[in-house]
């Protein structure tokens, strides 16, 4: 006897499909609570609204491992970072991004001149990261130049290398990147733009001279 | 590979809908959390995207036989024809839709299923859950639409 045909019926078993239960952010919120509870999350990010757009901000045990700026896509981050860290990555809170979040706004409003954070230094190594050391050195309000950096670094010749160093600065801001220019003195290139770095810049001056 | 924060946001809903189905409403939350941070902590070993989904329900499926081991309750074995609801499934009494009828239907047909519509499994996923080639999942489920078009159960 039949009363259905199976395409009706296929419908029937279809309905309620793709439905997100009521209470499905705070099921959520439960589960990420409990992971890092547990100890299951390698690395735990945030997103921070800046005057500058979103950032992402994400940490792993050891510190704070990467700052997005918002021209960076936010799924290829986060992918990066499943990729060469863990794929156990959640948006969850963790007292390091607290901590780098408070910095962060402070920095933007030119309440703060350096950062005092706990930072793994795994997405880098070798030459690049002795040039984020010396670039980490450059005081608030001054700048430097890639060949200046480069010497810093240890290797006075490798000044491309250094460019490209600073071009792949996993914690913009943090590592003040922005404040090394061309060696003429000209502004040079920015990840978040050339005018993001003129006005970090020009902030960072007025409140040295003032 | 995705970031585990992408599988909770595209799959978690499903996982939801499938285990609440299968456990209950009462259970599925404790259920879904358990079944979510052992896929968490085993995600790392994953070496193939493709099969996250498969393998994600497959736990999904195994933490829901758990409850019923738990409360005392035996699955029936593969293969049996029983009619029962004392089992992962479907069946709740006075549900009066479609899907108290499914938990009626055997446990394998009901199981690939709840897995092809309720979690919304491709018949090659409906496989590797079930560790059965795709065409025995394509079987089970065209079975179960068959006794379910043809009336098993009372429901009109």
């Amino acid at each position: 006897m039949s009363k259905n045909g199976t395409k009706e019926l296929e419908a029937e078993l279809k309905a309620g499909g793709g439905t997100v239960p009521d209470d499905w952010n705070r099921i959520r919120g439960d589960f990420t609570e409990r992971a890092a509870k547990k100890g299951l999350v390698d690395v735990a990010y945030e997103i921070h609204e800046t005057p500058y757009g979103p950032l992402v901000v994400a940490a792993t045990r050891a510190g704070l491992v990467r700052v997005a700026l918002s021209v960076e896509n936010e799924d290829l981050v986060l992918e990066g970072l499943a990729q060469r860290i863990s794929g156990r990555i959640l948006k969850s809170d963790r007292p390091q991004i607290t901590k780098a979040r408070t910095q962060l706004d402070q920095y933007f409003d030119g309440k703060r001149k350096k950062f005092r954070l706990k930072i793994d230094w795994q997405l880098t190594n070798g030459f690049r990261r002795e040039v984020l050391a010396a670039t980490s050195a450059i005081p608030y309000g001054e700048t430097s130049s890639y060949t200046e950096v480069a010497v810093e670094a240890g290797s006075p010749k490798a000044v491309r290398a250094a460019g490209s160093a600073l071009a792949t600065n996993p914690l913009p801001i943090v590592v003040p990147c922005h404040r090394v220019l061309k060696s003429d003195g000209q502004v040079g290139s920015y990840l978040g733009g050339s005018s993001m770095k003129r006005e970090l810049l020009e902030m960072e001056r007025a409140r040295v001279s003032a | 590979m995705k970031p585990f924060e992408y599988i909770v946001e595209v799959h978690g809903p499903a996982v939801f809908r499938y285990l609440t189905g299968r456990v209950g409403p009462d259970r599925a939350e404790d259920c879904f959390q358990e079944t979510m941070l052992a896929a968490l902590k085993g995600y790392d070993e994953v070496r193939e995207p493709k099969a996250v989904r498969s393998w994600l329900f497959t736990i999904a499926t195994r933490k829901s036989i758990d409850v019923y081991r738990r409360a005392g309750r035996q699955p029936v074995p593969d293969g049996t024809i029983e009619e029962t609801s004392d089992r992962p499934g479907s069946a709740r009494p006075g549900d009066g839709d479609i899907w108290s009828v499914v938990g009626q239907l055997p446990e394998k047909q009901a199981l690939a299923i709840e897995l092809r519509y309720r979690a919304e499994l491709s018949h090659r996923e409906v496989g590797q859950v079930m560790e059965i080639s795709e065409s025995a999942a394509r079987r089970n489920v065209f079975e179960g639409l068959k006794r379910l078009r043809d009336g098993a159960g009372s429901w009109t």
